[in-house]
């Protein structure tokens, strides 16, 4: 009995590793302590390692080494990128999260002296999850890139395709749990995860895109866990633990601001729900607006809500919006930034774009605490933003979209919508907005747009 | 054995949803690339299983290590470098916000 009551220094560590992630997490919540909260759970980490190479029995060097370079892609990745790269970065990262998991699970599954089935079932769950995490943050991330455009593909019988990779993927992990466990279920699962992790995303369109990071991003913790579990980690199965749980609450969250079950967005295709009743809707007079007077409606205006939307980060117009908002607010408006929480492609993508162009973060609004005091507002500005502004979603019944939360953007005294065109948002539905009688349209690229505009402030 | 880790299991479950209950959703980035980076965890899997013998085993080992740590360290870094241009976005705005009202008196 008396070893139980021997603490090793590594065991040390790794509690100490384990209460730094969880008050790390904790002041990631609020965002003054979150830059500590960041940096805490970055020394619990180390903390994790350091205890892992006391443990290690061989190869310290080459651990060291390997450790090392990784270090430096790492860093050199973080610093280069620009935060309009943001989303692809942060899938990236996942993916080698998940690689990494689906790697330890492998090893678990390797033939050893000791062959334990809970260790195979855990191993080969966590090669499984692993590896839609690692494929799928691929794929997620070619598509953020634009490599091969951000639509949803889709094939006769996927779901059925999918559903039998499964099967494949459960079979081979019962094997391995029952039988012995050989380097071939291994590579079964590895395959088997993979295909499903392409396919499951690859069906997924743009507009779906912050929940599919957030449900990824879930997965890697998953992986960490059950990986964590079969080598009777618990810094794994905590940490796993805590990213697979908050980032399961981020998907909800998201779902939530679409109305949208997870199923929904995960197997069924948006689009083809909506093309059929996005016709019916009779397109009424569209009044566009001209650059100088929407400078004489800003210009006249009190206050000023700005709603940005992917479009925005596409134009790369948040530069030219902030000098907008500088400018109105040198002119005595009230200026504020109303953002939609699935706007963009990953949860808070609009956020971090304003905040790179230097709009204070104090000016930012969430949709709830916004939207009663809408009516109060002169003039709403909807940059790149579609889908979220649609009144229908509200008002309309007979919508795909309805029972969305959206920004009341058609309660201020008049909307200014800046929009390269007629299309259709991610949705393909008509936007009834559009043609409201206190609706201006500027038509037209979001940056010149708004540069134009600016130009008539200082001129 | 088993209850004991689905018992750990169980119970970070609880607690990481209870950490990230509301959350604003100003924060969501950071938050997910914060997370991202504590996923890279399987650092220590990687380290720990590095003992298994073999040419396999080896190989997968270091290709695990070398993603975790490129995870880790890169998504630390990212999150430290986006939560600190929230903070300089306040201070720059302000800056800005006199440049622009001394552009105006001048013109």
């Amino acid at each position: 009995m008396k070893g139980v009551w021997v603490l090793s220094f590594a065991d040390v560590l790794l509690l100490l590793a384990c209460a730094a992630f969880i008050m790390g997490l904790k002041q990631m919540g609020r965002k003054q302590s979150a830059k500590r909260g960041n940096r805490i759970s970055s020394l619990g980490m180390m903390a994790a390692v350091v205890g892992a190479l006391f443990q290690a029995e061989t190869n310290l060097i080459l651990i060291v080494s390997i450790v090392a370079a990784g270090t430096a892609a790492g860093i050199a990745l973080a610093i280069r990128v620009r935060m309009t790269s943001m989303p692809q970065l942060v899938a990236i990262f996942n993916g080698l999260g998940g690689l990494a998991s689906l790697c330890v699970g492998f090893i678990g599954l390797l033939p050893r002296s000791d062959p334990n089935s809970i260790a195979h079932a855990m191993s080969a769950a966590s090669i499984v999850i692993g590896g839609i995490a690692f494929s799928g943050s691929l794929v997620a991330y070619a598509k953020l890139a634009g490599h091969f455009g951000v639509a949803s593909v889709t094939f006769p019988l996927q779901l059925t395709f999918n559903f039998a990779m499964l099967v494949v993927a459960v079979a081979a992990g019962a094997w391995a749990t029952l039988g012995d466990a050989a380097a071939v279920h291994a590579i079964v699962l590895v395959a088997a995860s993979l295909i499903l992790g392409v396919l499951g995303v690859v069906r997924i369109g743009g507009g779906d895109m912050p929940v599919v990071i957030a449900l990824l991003n879930s997965y890697s913790g998953v992986a960490a866990a059950l990986a964590g579990t079969a080598i009777e980690s618990p810094a794994l199965m905590v940490a796993g633990t805590l990213v697979g749980a908050s980032g399961f609450m981020l998907t909800r969250v998201m779902c939530k601001a679409m109305n949208r079950s997870l199923s929904n967005v995960l197997f069924g295709g948006f689009g083809a729900a909506s093309a059929s009743s996005g016709s019916q809707q009779p397109t009424g007079n569209v009044a566009p607006v001209s650059v100088e007077d929407a400078y004489l409606m800003l210009e006249a205006a009190r206050s000023v809500v700005f709603v940005p939307g992917y479009g925005m980060a596409v134009a790369k117009a948040q530069h030219a919006v902030h000098e907008l908002s500088q400018l109105l607010i040198a002119n005595g408006c009230d200026v504020r930034f109303v953002i939609h929480p699935v706007a963009g492609r990953m949860p808070g993508h609009m956020n971090v774009l304003l905040a790179e162009a230097g709009v204070d973060y104090d000016l930012l609004r969430e949709l709830g605490e916004f939207n009663e005091s809408m009516h109060l507002t002169d003039v709403a500005v909807v940059i790149g933003a579609n889908d979220v502004v649609n009144p229908d979603a509200r008002d309309n019944p007979t919508s795909p979209l309805y029972g969305m939360p959206i920004v009341n953007v058609d309660m201020a005294r008049c909307t200014i919508v800046i929009k390269r065109g007629m299309g259709h948002g991610f949705a393909g539905v008509d936007n009834a907005l559009f043609t409201l009688p206190r609706t201006r349209m500027l038509f037209g690229d979001a940056r010149s747009s708004v540069a134009k505009i600016n130009e008539q402030f200082v001129a | 054995m088993i209850t004991e880790l689905l018992l750990i299991l169980l119970l970070a479950a609880f607690l990481g949803v209870e950490l990230i209950h509301r959350i604003p959703s100003r924060l969501h980035t950071p938050l997910m690339s914060g997370t991202n980076a504590i996923s890279g965890i399987t650092i220590v899997g990687a380290i720990l299983c590095s003992s298994v013998e073999g040419p396999v085993a080896s190989v997968v080992a270091a290709i695990a290590l070398f993603a975790a740590s490129v995870n880790v360290v890169g998504g630390y870094v990212v999150t430290d470098r986006m939560l600190r241009m929230f903070d300089v976005s306040e201070t720059a705005g302000r800056t800005a916000a006199t440049g622009h009202q001394t552009d105006e008196t001048e013109t």
